[in-house]
């Protein structure tokens, strides 16, 4: 019974798409991989210390900070939306995780008597069960970026707002709010648990740093449910046709609240990494993040007008931005130069795809 | 579903079917019965209320007057699903489709074949595409499951919006304007899809302004007019000339 497949139509005006002519081959992403890979060999020879262990090491963890949250917004970019709020969201985020964090080290705080006591010497704070502290601040830090998340996804899903308009308002608003918790001063995660804190945000597993290792796991998540789950499928009719999308019966309000929880969560996630590296949590921390995380997806080849994206992209945009920026330190350029030079990169992009497509 | 049939129990009845917008009343007083595979044309001018109807059957909007019994049941649609799920399939006039998916990616929109792998559920790619396959070649059209519907023309778009309808047991397909845009050989391909459709004692019903289509597949050919309808008759009873003449008001009623 095993028919072959083509046997059932015969195609003799439709030719066959070659693979290079689709999918990822044929993408901006490619593009601009291309792009990233000529540029290294250049700083290669550019400069000796690009390849050396540390400045890859550097590399990898500095656009590991923002492609975390690159990759959440990418799913919201796909469906043709746009997040502002994901730079507010990083520092938000952050701030709660400190502050539970340091708030439950501290006896004397509410409810700190559950988790901490005074060793004998009367100064020397031992947590009850070492760990739990950093679970339940790390918890509570995702836990308010979903709360923001939920609450996007239900002023664009719900109440019909511009994704836009909304995240923006969300952007003052969670910025805010960062500034009245910490009252303008920001926080810094201590206590027992800070320790495994630092070690989980900012350390490394042989020479690999951890952001990194977070980074490529949630990639490869992403890159499975985008196209293997019948989420990601209509994340992508979401973005392709939104009417077709809800005559179709795909529970459009659904997937648009979740795309914006991701999106939160991926920021937070980013925001809490972040705090660990600088060691703390400052009430204006990742300011125009926003900006960075947009325009590295959209160099990646994510279209904001939806419909198109993926974790590559979003990962090689992040690489290509953070490499420039590497490059130019390493050449002796001013450093001045490299948001500039970023603002070209972002329409070279996008004007490389416009011509591609029309060739074709 | 034989049973049904030999009862002659039509599979979609309306009766006294009404919609207003705001102070426009679109549509007065509709009744009409669709029996099982039975094609019936639906005709009128710009703006004579076809696509409305088809929109309160399809689910996409409640009508404000009267009933939508479906195989003898009384039905409320609120959602174009609810419609489905009962035997009603739509291909709209855009077509309803997502030009960055697959052509099978589309066929089967909002209703994924999946395959457990643990807990997990992923697309079953492979099923899709073969499945999606077997339906271009009953439509007889050159279309391949992998390629990108923006990169299709008129026809293979339209082959893929069809396809969709085949995915479930339908009732009753209800075309808006499927061979306005393709082209001759194309129409004449959808035409003989719906004449397999009809074997299968599938109900169509097909809104077309095109004559020489209506009077080519349809069995009876219902004329609308300024949201009433003007005439109910049966194909081998009337003549394009007639119809023309309901449709643009020069004769009143048949």
């Amino acid at each position: 019974m095993s028919v072959p497949i083509e046997s059932l139509v015969s195609f003799s005006n439709v030719g066959v798409t070659r693979w290079w002519q689709r999918s990822i081959f044929a993408s901006q992403t490619a593009y601009v991989t291309l792009a990233l890979l000529l540029l290294l060999v250049v700083m290669h020879f550019a400069s000796p210390y690009f390849f050396t262990e540390g400045n890859m090491q550097n590399v990898a963890k500095n656009f590991s900070f923002i492609a975390i949250a690159t990759l959440g917004i990418t799913f919201v970019i796909i469906t043709g939306g746009i997040d502002l709020s994901v730079g507010s969201m990083m520092c938000f985020s952050a701030m709660v995780t400190s502050m539970v964090m340091s708030g439950l080290s501290t006896p004397g705080m509410p409810g700190a008597s559950l988790f901490v006591h005074l060793a004998a010497d009367d100064k020397t704070v031992l947590a009850n069960v070492p760990g739990l502290i950093l679970v339940i601040s790390i918890l509570a830090g995702l836990v308010a970026a979903l709360i923001v998340g939920l609450i996007n996804g239900f002023c664009i899903a719900m109440l019909g707002l511009s994704p836009f308009v909304t995240t923006l308002g969300m952007l003052s608003i969670v910025r805010g709010l960062a500034y009245v918790i910490s009252n303008g001063r920001g926080s810094f995660p201590g206590g027992p648990d800070a320790e495994y804190f630092y070690m989980l945000t900012s350390g490394d597993v042989g020479g690999i740093p951890a952001p990194f290792i977070y980074l490529m796991i949630l990639a490869l998540v992403m890159a499975v449910v985008l196209h293997h789950t019948a989420f990601g499928r209509h994340v992508f009719a979401l973005g392709g046709n939104e009417h077709a999308a809800e005559l179709t019966g795909i529970p459009v309000v659904r997937v648009k609240i979740q795309v914006y929880v991701i999106c939160a969560l991926a920021a937070g996630l980013q925001g809490i990494i972040i705090s660990g590296w600088l060691g703390s949590a400052p009430a204006n921390m990742a300011t125009s993040y926003e900006l960075n995380v947009i325009a590295a997806a959209v160099i990646g080849g994510a279209n904001l007008a939806g419909g198109i994206g993926g974790p590559l992209g979003a990962i090689v945009g992040c690489v290509l931005l953070e490499v420039i920026r590497n490059g130019l330190v390493l050449a002796q350029v001013n450093s001045y130069w490299q948001q500039t030079l970023v603002g070209v990169i972002i329409i070279l992009a996008v004007l490389v795809d416009r011509i591609r497509s029309r060739m074709i | 579903m034989m049973t049904a049939a030999a009862a002659g129990q039509p599979v979609l009845e309306l009766t006294g079917i009404g919609k207003e917008f705001g102070a426009i009343r679109a549509l007065h007083d509709i009744d009409m019965q669709v029996a099982p595979g039975e094609v019936v044309g639906l005709m009128g001018d710009n703006g004579a209320g076809k696509s409305t109807l088809v929109k309160i059957i399809a689910g996409n909007f409640p009508a404000n007057h009267g009933e939508i019994r479906f195989e003898g049941n009384a039905v409320h649609f609120y959602r174009p699903i609810d419609a489905r799920a009962v035997g009603i399939e739509v291909v709209y006039q855009d077509l309803a489709l997502a030009d960055n998916l697959t052509a099978a990616a589309n066929v089967f929109l909002g209703r994924e074949l999946k395959r457990k792998f643990g807990p997990l559920s992923l697309l079953d790619h492979k099923a899709m595409a073969a499945r999606a396959l077997e339906l271009f070649g009953e439509l007889r059209s050159e279309t391949r499951p992998h390629n990108l519907v923006k990169q299709m023309s008129g026809g293979q778009r339209q082959a893929v919006a069809i396809a969709r309808t085949r995915l479930s047991n339908a009732k009753i397909v209800l075309m808006d304007e499927p061979t306005a845009a393709i082209s001759v050989r194309q129409v004449e391909q959808v035409l003989s899809l719906i004449h397999r459709l009809k074997e299968q004692g599938v109900a169509v019903m097909l809104i077309s302004h095109r004559m020489p289509d209506v009077f080519a597949v349809c069995d009876r050919v219902i004329v609308l007019r300024r949201g009433e309808k003007r005439a109910d008759k049966p194909i081998r009873d009337t003549s394009p000339e007639e119809v023309t003449a309901l449709i643009t008001g020069a004769k009143e009623a048949a």
